[in-house]
């Protein structure tokens, strides 16, 4: 058992696939909170497979698309800084600040490094004494025991030159705020399954209650994910809204305790801007007070920024699933993948970009 | 939002009282930290996320969702499901 | 700034109006590189034979009553040695594999080197004694050179320039005009080594792996392979942007579809667990020597039989057909029987997270 293969193989996604085609007998929206499930399906076909009367959405499960724009030019003023080295995920590269982008920065001499780990991070700091080294800690709740550690760790060695740059986003709040909206299509979600691997799954309950919408913890192998889609639809033909758990091997329903509580220990909830969608109370993670000396915003007083959205750039009712990609005037015109406007339209999984990758399918152009 | 890729664990060692290790992803191998899986030891598997070790995979579970879904197959066989869309044609010859 | 640099419709993901400025996309291989070439080199050199408009990663040109093909490439590859091989085995076997995809006999090469001051003489003998091996080994001759040094922080060690010239037997006419719906699209083996072996010693990145640079010499290939019969239309190397690039550009520049079908791409087990990792795909990856080539639809039996029998081609596989829905678009069918374009790139692929 290696885990990988075995969830890609192509008689059982055949075989799940039959069964979903055999249970669906009429239109549903789904949608998949997590990017690296956009990812899955749009990398597997996924979506087309599925039977027409299945709509899946793309949600804003993707810190590429949702950092606010304001966190993305700090990030930006910090990297131009001669004596900062900045220390970056890749997706968040090719992200569009008001104006500019990390790899602009890069091109203007800015010290602009990929790294695997926040870990990474520390180690180039110890490596680079003379130098600050800044993390961008974005990620959903995933990512933040990784980079909670890193901060404990970093104090603990004394590494003083080091700072992180955090926006963690929060899931249960973002699918409350949908569940929430008036124009609500989002009929079942499935849920991120690495997420719940940290949080467990307790956070969920309460929505399936209040709103009675079937709630599905999925993993992200093509399996996982038609296993997923499969149950919310299961639920949704038999009228029935529960949180069901399609990624045992990974999620447990308490999550992960240890994980849980370093987290608590280093940040604390607080508002939180979505990109294109807007505040969203306590739906965010900050660094917690007693760890100011190794925040980036208060180490560097970042004044002067200017943020300027793109007024063509409807992203946020994309992201909420509002309209679709294609309802945006600019969609296929002054934004495109080679020259984005918004985040959705420069990550892989971003909803924009997905549907522009099909779209070429049915009306190519040779340009 | 969350590439987890499943590693085994090949080596365990303590350093300044954190517990690391090396996993080996399908003949990738790189250093982790298992900080938050006190109960991974060598031999197991673990799903690991920008470095972090955040879980110890499951195997029983892991047979039990895949013998779900063969189970699901022969359901399929026996209600003579199968004549859904069916992919473009083979494009090697 | 110039009056007449028109950067309307030029791709980025920032337009460049107000930060006109090379960016390291530009040198990515994919969508950026296009663009660079395309809007600012190509109006800027001129172009009255209509050789340098083909774009071919090779000129062919008429010389002297034959014909002759040439071509030049850059090497800045950091880090500069690498499982499997150095700088000079990619300065060499890169140029020399443009030529041969022309189905041109490689024959010599000129060497630039720009140095930086501080190199290491040790490690410049060695990337110029591992030249001259691959040279020997490759059968061309490298017959003039120069060499320049630069101050130091100025160079990033070395950066080798090489320009090959081959020449053409008659009646040897590849290119996309050749390039017919029906066509069986071949690769000459297992993809993603190169890349994956550049990375897995990147900074930031490193993570132990077997995986060797699969850096080699085609032209004895691609002789084996004009010599069998084959029909053959169009050859090319997937390098930068890896087999997804290639195939896209291939696509575009014979205004034809382009079918393949992922199960039929050749992976090894540890290139796809890398991948997997890191959260790339491995249709994206660099390789240094495998060619992918686009042979008539009768002929693409034989063509296989011939890549195999060769050295340099026993993993060679057909993993696609050309078509003429689509044009200039490229469609995989998935491992599960989905469907996913696969675009050229934009610019390199950068691991991710999501």
């Amino acid at each position: 058992m290696r885990y990988l293969d075995e969830f890609g193989d192509p008689g059982l996604a055949r075989a799940l696939l039959d069964d979903i085609h055999r249970t669906v007998t009429r239109p549903w929206a789904l949608m998949e909170v997590c990017g690296g499930q956009t990812h899955t399906i749009i990398r597997n076909g996924i979506d087309q497979l599925l039977p027409d009367q299945v709509t899946l959405i793309h949600g804003p499960g993707c810190p590429v698309c949702v950092t606010p724009l304001e966190t993305i030019d700090r990030a930006l003023e910090i990297a131009s800084r001669p004596d900062v080295i900045f220390c970056s995920f890749g997706d968040m590269l090719r992200v569009p600040g008001s104006g500019r982008d990390l790899f602009r920065v890069k091109s203007d001499g800015g010290d602009v490094r990929v790294v695997y780990s926040p870990l990474d991070a520390v180690r180039l700091a110890q490596e680079n004494p003379d130098k600050q080294v800044v993390f961008f800690g974005i990620g959903f709740e995933t990512t933040a025991p990784a980079n909670a550690m890193t901060v404990t760790m970093a104090r603990q060695l004394g590494v003083g030159n080091f700072s992180l740059l955090v926006s963690h986003v929060l899931v249960p709040p973002a699918i409350t705020a949908l569940l929430e909206s008036p124009v609500r299509r989002v009929q079942a979600f499935l849920a991120a399954g690495h997420v719940c691997t940290v949080m467990g799954m307790s956070e969920y309950e309460p929505l399936v209650e209040r709103y009675h919408v079937p709630i599905v913890v999925t993993g992200f192998e093509p399996l996982d994910v038609l296993q997923g889609i499969r149950q919310a639809l299961l639920q949704l033909e038999e009228g029935r809204a529960e949180l069901e758990n399609a990624y045992p091997r990974a999620v447990s329903p308490e999550g992960n305790p240890v994980a849980q509580k370093v987290v608590r220990e280093v940040f604390e909830t607080c508002d939180r801007a979505w990109r294109g969608i807007g505040v969203i109370p306590m739906s965010g993670w900050r660094l917690r007070p007693e760890f100011a000396d190794y925040d980036a915003e208060k180490r560097f007083d970042v004044t002067a920024i200017t943020t300027e959205e793109s007024a063509l750039c409807r992203s946020g009712e994309v992201l909420q699933g509002l309209i679709r990609p294609v309802e945006c005037a600019a969609f296929g015109k002054e934004c495109t993948p080679r020259s984005p406007l918004g985040a959705p339209m420069v990550s892989s999984e971003g909803a924009c970009a997905a549907y522009y990758q099909f779209r070429r399918l049915e009306s190519p152009v040779t340009a | 939002m969350c590439l987890g890729v499943p590693g085994q664990v090949t080596e365990v060692w303590e350093q300044d009282g954190t517990r690391f290790a090396m996993a080996d992803f399908g003949g990738v191998r790189k250093q982790i930290c298992l900080a938050y899986v006190p109960d991974v030891l060598v031999g197991d598997y673990t799903i690991v996320h920008v470095g972090f070790a955040l879980t110890k995979l499951d195997e029983t579970s892991a047979l039990e969702t895949l013998e779900l879904f063969r189970s699901v197959g022969l359901l399929d066989e026996e209600l003579g499901v199968g004549e859904a869309a069916s992919g473009p044609t083979s494009v090697t010859g | 700034m110039s009056d007449h640099l028109d950067l309307a419709g030029w791709s980025c993901p920032m337009p460049l109006r107000d930060h006109p400025q090379v960016v390291m996309g530009h040198g990515g291989g994919g969508a950026l590189s296009s663009d660079l070439v395309e809007h600012l080199l190509l109006p800027a050199y001129g172009d009255d034979g209509g050789v340098l408009a083909q774009l071919g990663d090779a000129a062919v040109l008429g010389v002297g009553g034959g014909r002759i093909a040439m071509s030049t490439d850059s090497f800045v590859v950091r880090p500069r040695f690498f499982p499997g091989g150095n700088v000079g085995d990619l300065a060499v076997n890169g140029t020399v594999n443009d030529v041969a995809m022309t189905g041109a006999r490689p024959l010599h090469l000129a060497v630039g080197m720009v140095l930086e001051e501080g190199l290491q003489l040790a490690e410049l003998d060695l990337i110029a004694r591992t030249m001259g091996a691959a040279a020997r080994r490759a059968g061309v001759g490298i017959v003039t050179g120069d060499t320049k040094v630069v101050d130091s922080g100025h160079g990033d060690g070395v950066y080798i320039t090489t320009t090959g010239i081959g020449v053409l037997d008659p009646g040897v006419d590849l290119g996309p005009h050749r390039v017919r719906p029906g066509d069986a699209v071949i690769v000459s083996g297992p993809i993603g080594l190169h890349g994956i072996a550049v990375m897995s010693v990147r900074e930031g990145l490193e993570f132990g792996s077997e995986i060797v640079s699969d850096c080699a010499p085609l032209h004895g290939l691609v002789a084996a392979l004009l010599a069998s019969g084959v029909d053959v239309h169009m050859m090319r190397d997937p390098t930068r942007g890896g087999v997804a690039a290639t195939l896209n550009e291939i696509a575009r520049s014979s205004r034809t579809g382009v079918q393949i079908e992922e199960r039929a791409v050749p992976v090894p087990d540890d290139v796809r667990a890398a991948c997997g990792f890191l959260g790339l795909d491995p249709l994206y990856v660099a390789n240094e020597g495998k060619l992918v080539a686009f042979v008539a639809a009768e002929h693409a039996d034989l063509a296989l039989a011939t890549m195999q029998a060769h050295e340099r081609g026993a993993g060679a596989v057909r993993i696609g057909t050309v078509v003429d829905e689509h044009p200039g678009v490229v469609v995989a069918r998935t491992g599960i029987g989905g469907t996913r374009v696969v675009d050229l790139p934009l610019a390199e692929q950068l691991p991710r997270i999501c």
